[in-house]
């Protein structure tokens, strides 16, 4: 229990070494895919359209999916317990459109800000009673968080809500230069890009180095288990919805910050893309395997998905969708295959 | 007490066993307040060529394609599954449609063309379901949740980002014409949920779908086929959703690709649960769901008549659905038995945990 890395005696050489390693690991194959998919976007974004591997690029790769980062992250928690937030988004339309309306009503920014969180935290925990008390399924109680999510921020409002230019909530999206490079391609940062960095630390830790992150492992493994080994399933249940929208209610202040305006048709289709960040970072659909940083690759490789289909202007936008369900749905079924390997 | 307790628990077990009653009673609910704002507000009158003109007849024509994926929604709920894509297939049915009949002459065989072509595609797109369901495996909710944005794109690249107009007089018919003088849409909705209804419930169809979404497993065993059954019933689902799309693109005989069906799974969702399916899985009620979509359709119509904006609807419907989730949630449930039982010592139930 204590000894969560094994160090083989002697290691093993060559090829050998590798598919021994392979073997054991069969849990890291799709995060390992993940990273590797990634390496060859970036190597054939490169060669086919150029200026992909400099420091704005990348920079920028960050800025734009700091959201999604912290997305994923949130999902991740909810996903390795073996259940789903699809409520995500619609929080996000809501929290952006309700915190923009408050600061342009003459809230202080800050309190806005706390309130963007808050709102996410709220919706997570009526998923999570709804889930853990009346045992209705995950999807059925956050499918109607969405809904309600999205009913509430078309009530508030239709239209683009924009954001003073001044307003301390897009200081948040200020860029910071970090590396003054040749002419435009330098090292920047966001504030946002720093809280979700902050975000993925602190999920990881929790997620690998504590009791709780034990825990939420133990209930995807099952849940039954988990119970019968005394460990607080209610409550551990309770906190991943609550972590979830939390992050989504984060997500929309870092989102809302750097696009400096809100509408209620934020986000649609968020959900999707948070949930493929996650399967593509190798994370179980069905729980209690997965990591942190793999839905941080995940993520990063749908933001590099956008830009290079940007980049190659023959694809239509409207077909990104198609093309983020389908890599969602190729991972779901090596998910699938490595899953009946190891049965075996 | 006891005497006085008969009469609610009666009442309770009428809620829980025929719970569709009480949208016929919503529905009338509805329609008084209506009758309150204006006096003439049932009033059916014989517009020109004598068909039936009233908001009575616009409620109904509004609620065909609702009663068409909530009939859909139904039986896959049944299975224990659930079907998020119904609003896209919509949308992809409409384009295709559309497009189709862009290009086409106005003549009652292209209008019939466009039609059979919506079943192919939306029984393409229901297939993909139902494999990825039965045979891969996958949640019901990822697969369709994956078909729900991924459609909305096809639509989007189907059209080329347009929202497409055309013209087909026998496909406009379809929505807006009358026979016998009520609208063919009404009817149409009714005759396919009519259909299915006999088709489930007079063979042994319901029951092996009920004893799917009650335990897969033990179907499994009892000889039920499963994988053929699950992606029968997606295909099924795809197809209504279709010929609801087609009827909501022919009324205007445009296709909004960004609107067109959109959020019509909440309320798909919400007829059925309102009819009385759990969405549990292992039971359903076909006349059930086409009350709900009659109460929604009579919801939508009689929030623009009042007035209220019409914004409000979904948060509002989402609401609706949780409380009926609550309802139906096994812990709310043996509270209300817990108080009819009046102290007699029960047994522990057995927990049910939605898997």
């Amino acid at each position: 229990m204590s000894t969560l890395t094994t160090h083989p005696a002697a290691e093993p050489t060559g090829v050998r070494a590798l598919a021994k390693r392979l073997s054991l690991h069969l849990d890291t194959l799709p995060t390992a895919a993940a990273v590797v998919i990634f390496i060859g976007m970036i190597i054939y974004g490169e060669a086919a359209y150029g200026r992909i591997v400099q420091f704005n690029t990348l920079s920028n790769l960050l800025i734009n999916n700091a959201h999604l980062i912290i997305l994923a992250v949130g999902l991740t928690f909810v996903i390795l317990t073996g259940g789903i937030d699809l409520s995500v988004g619609a929080v996000i339309a809501f929290s952006s459109v309700a915190g923009v309306m408050l600061i342009n009503a003459g809230w202080n920014p800050w309190l806005a800000m706390a309130l963007m969180v808050l709102i996410g935290t709220a919706f997570g925990t009526v998923s999570g009673i709804l889930i853990q008390h009346f045992h209705v399924q995950p999807f059925i109680a956050t499918l109607a968080m969405m809904f309600l999510g999205r009913g509430l921020a078309s009530i508030l409002s239709t239209v683009p809500e924009r954001l003073a230019d001044e307003s301390p909530l897009r200081s948040l999206g200020t860029q910071i230069e970090i590396y003054d490079g040749p002419k435009v391609d330098d090292i920047v940062i966001t504030p946002g890009v720093i809280i979700a960095a902050i975000v993925v630390a602190a999920a990881f830790f929790v997620l690998h180095r504590t009791r709780t992150g034990r825990t939420v492992y133990a209930i995807g493994g099952s849940e039954q288990s988990a119970a019968l080994m005394g460990l607080p399933v209610a409550a551990t249940k309770m906190w991943v919805y609550i972590i979830s929208g939390t992050l989504a209610g984060l997500a929309a202040v870092v989102y809302t910050a750097r696009l400096g305006s809100a509408q209620n048709i934020t986000g649609i289709g968020w959900e999707l893309d948070a949930i493929a960040a996650t399967v593509i970072g190798g994370t179980l659909l069905t729980g209690g395997a997965g990591f942190v940083l793999g839905s941080v690759v995940g993520a990063l490789v749908l933001g590099l998905m956008n830009v290079l289909i940007t980049r190659d202007g023959g694809i239509p936008p409207e077909a990104t969708t198609i093309i983020t369900g389908g890599i969602l749905l190729v991972f779901v079924l090596l998910q699938r295959a490595v899953l009946a390997r190891r049965r075996e | 007490m006891s005497a006085n307790a008969h009469g609610p628990s009666e009442a309770l077990k009428g809620l829980v066993r025929r719970q569709y009653f009480w949208g016929i009673v919503a529905i009338a609910l509805l329609l008084l307040v209506n009758l309150v704002k204006d006096p003439g507000y049932l009033a059916v009158s014989i517009g020109q060529s004598g068909n039936l003109a009233g908001n009575v007849i616009d409620i109904l024509r509004a609620a065909a394609p609702i009663i068409l994926i909530a009939v859909g929604m139904c039986l896959v709920v049944s299975t224990g599954g659930i079907d998020l894509s119904v609003g896209s297939v919509m949308a992809v049915a409409g384009a295709v449609s559309m497009e189709f009949l862009n290009g086409a002459s106005d003549t009652v065989g292209s209008g019939l063309a466009a039609v059979g072509l919506v079943v192919i595609v939306s029984a393409a797109l229901g297939a993909v379901n139902g494999v990825l369901v039965s045979v891969v495996g996958l949640q019901p909710f990822i697969s369709t949740l994956v078909i729900m944005l991924a459609g909305r794109g096809l639509a989007k690249v189907i059209t080329g980002g347009q929202n497409t107009t055309a013209t087909n007089e026998t496909f406009r018919w379809i929505a807006n014409g009358y026979v016998l003088g009520l609208p063919v849409v009404f009817l149409l909705a009714l005759l396919l949920a009519l259909l299915m209804g006999l088709l489930v419930r007079r063979s042994a169809l319901g029951l092996m779908l009920e004893a799917i979404g009650m335990d897969a497993k033990a179907a499994r065993l009892a000889g039920v086929n499963r994988r053929a059954l699950l992606f029968t019933v997606y295909i099924l689902g795809g197809v209504l959703a279709g010929f609801a799309g087609v009827f909501a693109t022919a009324s205007v005989m445009t296709v909004d690709v960004s609107r067109t069906g959109y959020q019509l799974e909440l309320d798909a969702i919400l007829a059925v649960v309102i009819g009385g399916t759990s969405l549990a899985g292992g039971k359903f009620n076909i006349t059930g769901a086409v009350v709900g979509a009659i109460l929604i359709a009579t919801l939508d119509k009689t929030v623009v008549f009042l007035g209220v904006s019409s914004s409000a609807t979904p948060a509002f419907k989402a609401v609706v659905i949780v409380v009926l989730c609550l309802l139906q949630s096994e812990r709310v449930r043996r509270m209300f038995r817990q108080r009819r039982a009046a102290g007699a010592a029960r047994p522990a139930e057995r927990e049910v945990v939605a898997a």
